[in-house]
Parts: structure tokens; C-alpha cells; sequence
């Protein structure tokens, strides 16, 4: 525990140490009040769908940002020797990284909270679906920092890091729209639709909270961290 | 019948670093190939060799960074791959070219790594570090914007922070001029009357400075291993130096037949044929290129042997085998 303790306070604050992260919040929140204002006045009831129906997408774009430094730039500075010559264990490394990042990108999440606020005082918020809204979007935002995060180990160049991050994440989000389902046959339809982020973050958007839904996160997240673990290991 | 087997415990525990039959294979290219060695406690053990040779990979698998490919690893007796923290907290380390986080600053950068290490009096040691290393007056500026000579000693600083037994350097002068050469040197000087440290150079003068003893390293196997003395001593006399009269073609011939000589050059001049040779065994080999210019009609004008320096000792180990 002290060993992810200290790596995550690392990580945490180098958020912070440099302009890019205050950066980034100011531009996300800007990006989702904009994008939500838009569309407010048209607007039948007070809900908070419209926000949630646009994370998937701004999270591709957003989240390979969060993610591309964690192994590029350890590699690029050469301090991922250093660090594995800490005496702490390769686990307690990855999870004080993840946890860095899955605050940092909690921390985001959280300045959009005025939104479902000044809803609430203009109309009837469903509280319930909206938390379930946020649980989804976190979840969401999990899943693509750990296969963000596996990805930044593979180069040393941050800018390689994000393009692989947004891709990977981008597929793995497309793969579960009806257009591209449609286009298939059973196995394979059934395959991509249960795979892709998409499918699953729409339910829980949409204020239904399913186990199996949770589930599938909580796995895809395990499995991505997993594999960061393996592939770190094995290169040494 | 009769004999016991002999504990070798007492023994076993001056060996500060043991390192066995180690292999390391990046793919198919072998970094190094079967070295073995020890790092005695209290001793400022030299590895030197030329840039490529398996060091820093060498040191990699010591620290616990890079797994063996074959072989074993023993600090303070205890396997790194087993016991990798016990280990790790028993070395201090420099890494080649000193990596260092450039946004955070010393303090940062220390406290993580107090911290990271779990070291109790983590303050008392910090101001411990901070004075052995002279980095007060920059301890809360940017590493990123530090001269490479306050960097080096951030990086020292980290490596003696939770005071170790055992220090591993990595080329700690590469880089710097020559006043923080000297500052640097001095400083590894005066940690070696209190520490058992293994340095890794290609700069001859460095070790014959600071190492107590020194092992060279050329394409991932040890070629030559003893104190700086020991290996002048051992080369000593290695080189003869001669001039011959007779046909050039017709030495050369002889030579090659001639079973004392490891390798020779030949030059002809006007007035006689030039060479240098080296010896096979040892013995004296003045003796018997006499006898064999003797026995072939070839009339000495010139004979003198070269001893070698630990630096031809050095280029003569890790030319011979581009051969």
C-alpha cells in the first residue's frame, strides 16, 4: 500500500506541475457546457441525457490525453528504471498509476457536476438516473484509461501514445454502433455488440443499472491492467 | 569418508554482490554471456570496458531492472529475483545517463522517493543528503531546469538517500566538465571509505583512481580481472618490439609457424623489417624469438620488450577479438 501510495501522489501531482493539466479541465468542462447549451433551450425535459450521449465520443478524444504520459514519458526520461528499482512491486507501480489517473480524470468528471445542478432547479431531475449516468461514465472513462495506459507502454513518444490510445479506443467504441452490427452476421454482430463500450455504457446512460453491465467493465478494466502488468514483465 | 562438508556461511557473507554464470539475451543478441563475479564488502570494484561491452546491462540485472536471461544474482545472499525488495533496498543506484523526473523538483523528486523506499526519518535523512551533496541551493528549482553537474548530484543524492550498503554507479561522470569530474570522483571517493561500490566506466583513468580492484568487460564476457597493479603486472612485458634482416614475406611465413607468438604486425623499411609481436605464454619470449631468428637466418638489429599500461591492456583485450 505505501509503495501505490507514493507513486500515486507522484502521478497525481504531476498532473498538476504543469499547465497541461489545469488545461485540460478548463477545456473539458468548457466543451461539455458548450456542447450542452447548444442544444438547452430545445430541450423537452430536464434531463442530462444530451451530456452522457456525447461522453463516449469527447472521451475517445480526451481520455488517450490523460493516459499517453504514464509509460511514454517514464520511458522517454528513462525513470522507469528508477522506478523499478524502487523497492516496490510492479503491481503496486501500475495500480499508483491508474489510480492517479482514474482521479485525475475523476476530477474532470466532477466540474461537470453544475450541469445536473442548475437542472435541477429549472425542472423535474431524475437524481437517481443522473447518478446512474455518472456511475456509467466513470466506468466508461475507466475502461478507456486502462487500455490507454497499456497502450503508452509501447513508445516513448507521447504523441504516438495518445494517436494509439484514441484509435484503440475509438474501435473498440464503433464496433457496437447499429450501423456497423447491421452490416454483420449473427456471431459476429453478437460478438462486437458485446464487446464494444458502446453497447454497454448506453443502459447504464439511460438509467438502468445492469449487473452484467458492470461487470463487463469491471473485467475489461481488470483485464487491460493485467496486461500492462504482463507486458512490462516480459520486457524486462 | 570422514570429510564433512565445510560451512561456507562466513564466507558467503563478505560477498556483498554475487554475481553467477549470468546471461542476457535482448531477443537473439546476447548483451552478455556468462559472467561471473563477486563485489567484496568494502571494496570500489571497477567494471570497465568499452561502450557496448554488457555493463550496463551487467548492472541492469543486478539492480533487479531487467530479469536474467540464465544465471543468478545474489545481493547480500539473497537471490534478486526472490527477494527483489530486500535487495533493492540494499543497493543505491545510478543509472547510466542519470534519469531524472525534469518537472519535479529535488524536493519532490526525494520525498518520492523516501517515501517510495519507506524511510522512517525521511527529513533527517533528505538534510543528510542535501549536505553530503552539496544540493541545498537548488533544492526547490525544476530538475528540468538544473546544470548537468546539480543534476548529477540530485541523482547521487537519491541513490545515498536511504543510506545503502551497496552503491551502484553507472558511468557517474559522463557529460560533465572537468571541475565536476574531479567534484564527482572526489565524492565517490570519499563514500567508498563507508560503502561497497560497484563502478562502471569506460574512462581508464577513472578506475585506476578510484577502483580497488577491476574487471574487464569486452562483448558480454569477462576478459581480465584484478587490482589496477595485478593487470599492468600481467600484461607486463607483453609487447616485443624488433627489427629483423632478411625477406619480409619469409618472416612472416616463420612467424606464422612460431609457436610463442599470438598475433604480430610486420612492416618492412629500408633498412630492415619492423614488427611487434605478442607473446603466447608466459616466460620469456626475448629468449625465443633469439633462438628462432637463429635457427632462420634472420639477424637481429633491434629487440626490446613494451610493458603495457592498464590502458594497452585494456585495447589490447577488446581490439584482439575483432580479429
Amino acid at each position: 500500500m505505501r509503495g501505490v501510495k507514493a507513486v500515486f501522489k507522484k502521478e497525481f501531482l504531476s498532473y498538476f506541475n504543469s499547465t497541461i493539466g489545469y488545461l485540460y479541465l478548463i477545456v473539458f468542462t468548457a466543451l461539455n457546457f458548450w456542447l450542452f447549451f447548444r442544444g438547452f433551450f430545445l430541450m423537452p425535459e430536464a434531463d442530462l441525457r444530451p451530456l452522457f450521449s456525447m461522453f463516449p465520443i469527447i472521451f475517445v478524444i480526451f481520455i488517450p490525453a490523460i493516459t499517453m504520459r504514464l509509460w511514454a514519458e517514464e520511458k522517454k526520461l528513462g525513470t522507469v528504471e528508477l522506478l523499478f528499482t524502487l523497492p516496490l512491486r510492479t503491481h503496486e507501480i501500475i495500480f499508483g498509476k491508474f489510480l492517479a489517473a482514474i482521479s485525475f480524470f475523476g476530477i474532470s468528471l466532477l466540474l461537470t457536476l453544475p450541469l445536473p445542478i442548475i437542472l435541477s432547479f429549472l425542472g423535474n431531475l431524475d437524481w437517481g438516473r443522473t447518478i446512474s449516468g455518472y456511475i456509467g461514465s466513470f466506468l466508461l472513462g475507466c475502461t478507456f484509461i486502462a487500455l490507454g495506459m497499456f497502450l503508452s507502454g509501447f513508445t516513448k513518444n507521447q504523441i504516438v501514445a495518445f494517436i494509439l490510445a484514441a484509435t484503440f479506443c475509438f474501435l473498440f467504441y464503433i464496433i457496437g454502433e447499429d450501423a456497423i452490427i447491421s452490416f454483420l452476421s449473427g456471431f459476429w454482430a453478437d460478438l462486437f455488440s458485446a464487446i464494444s463500450v458502446k453497447t454497454h455504457f448506453e443502459s447504464i446512460a439511460r438509467g438502468v443499472i445492469d449487473l452484467r453491465d458492470i461487470i463487463y467493465y469491471l473485467s475489461f478494466i481488470s483485464l487491460f491492467v493485467y496486461f500492462n502488468f504482463l507486458h512490462l514483465e516480459v520486457a524486462r | 569418508m570422514g570429510s564433512s562438508p565445510t560451512p561456507s556461511v562466513s564466507l558467503f557473507f563478505n560477498k556483498m554482490i554475487e554475481v553467477k554464470n549470468l546471461y542476457k539475451y535482448y531477443g537473439e543478441d546476447p548483451a552478455v554471456r556468462g559472467i561471473s563475479f563477486n563485489v567484496e564488502k568494502g571494496e570500489i570494484l571497477g567494471f570497465l570496458g568499452p561502450n557496448g561491452a554488457g555493463k550496463t546491462t551487467t548492472l541492469r540485472v543486478i539492480t533487479g531492472f531487467l530479469y536474467p536471461t540464465k544465471g543468478e544474482v545474489f545481493i547480500d545472499g539473497k537471490n534478486v529475483l526472490e527477494e527483489p525488495l530486500y535487495c533493492k533496498k540494499k543497493l543505491g543506484y545510478l543509472p547510466e545517463d542519470n534519469p531524472l523526473y525534469t518537472d519535479l523538483t529535488p524536493r519532490e523528486y526525494l520525498s518520492f522517493c523516501a517515501e517510495a523506499r519507506g524511510i522512517e526519518d525521511a527529513q533527517k535523512k533528505m538534510e543528510e543528503v542535501i549536505e553530503k551533496t552539496q544540493i541545498a541551493e537548488v533544492w526547490e528549482k525544476p530538475i528540468g531546469e538544473l546544470s548537468k553537474g546539480y543534476r548529477q548530484r540530485v541523482g547521487i543524492a537519491q541513490a545515498l538517500l536511504h543510506d545503502p550498503e551497496i552503491l551502484i554507479l553507472d558511468e557517474p561522470t559522463t557529460g560533465l566538465d572537468p571541475v565536476q569530474i574531479i567534484e564527482i570522483r572526489n565524492l565517490i571517493k570519499e563514500l567508498s571509505k563507508e560503502k561497497t561500490i560497484l563502478l562502471s566506466t569506460h574512462i581508464l583513468p577513472e578506475v585506476q583512481m578510484l577502483a580497488t580492484r577491476v574487471i574487464i568487460i569486452h562483448r558480454g564476457v569477462i576478459r581480465a580481472e584484478g587490482t589496477p597493479e595485478e593487470l599492468s603486472k600481467k600484461f607486463k612485458a607483453k609487447e616485443i618490439s624488433f627489427a629483423l634482416k632478411g625477406d619480409e614475406n619469409k618472416i612472416r611465413e616463420r612467424l606464422e609457424k612460431a609457436d610463442f607468438v599470438s598475433s604480430f604486425e610486420l612492416m618492412s623499411k629500408e633498412d630492415a623489417v619492423y614488427g611487434k609481436f605478442l607473446p603466447k605464454e608466459n616466460g620469456d619470449p626475448r629468449e625465443k624469438f633469439a633462438k628462432f631468428a637463429y635457427e632462420n637466418g634472420f639477424l637481429i638489429l633491434e629487440l626490446y620488450s613494451k610493458s603495457l599500461g592498464l590502458e594497452e591492456v585494456f585495447i589490447e583485450l577488446t581490439k584482439e577479438e575483432q580479429k
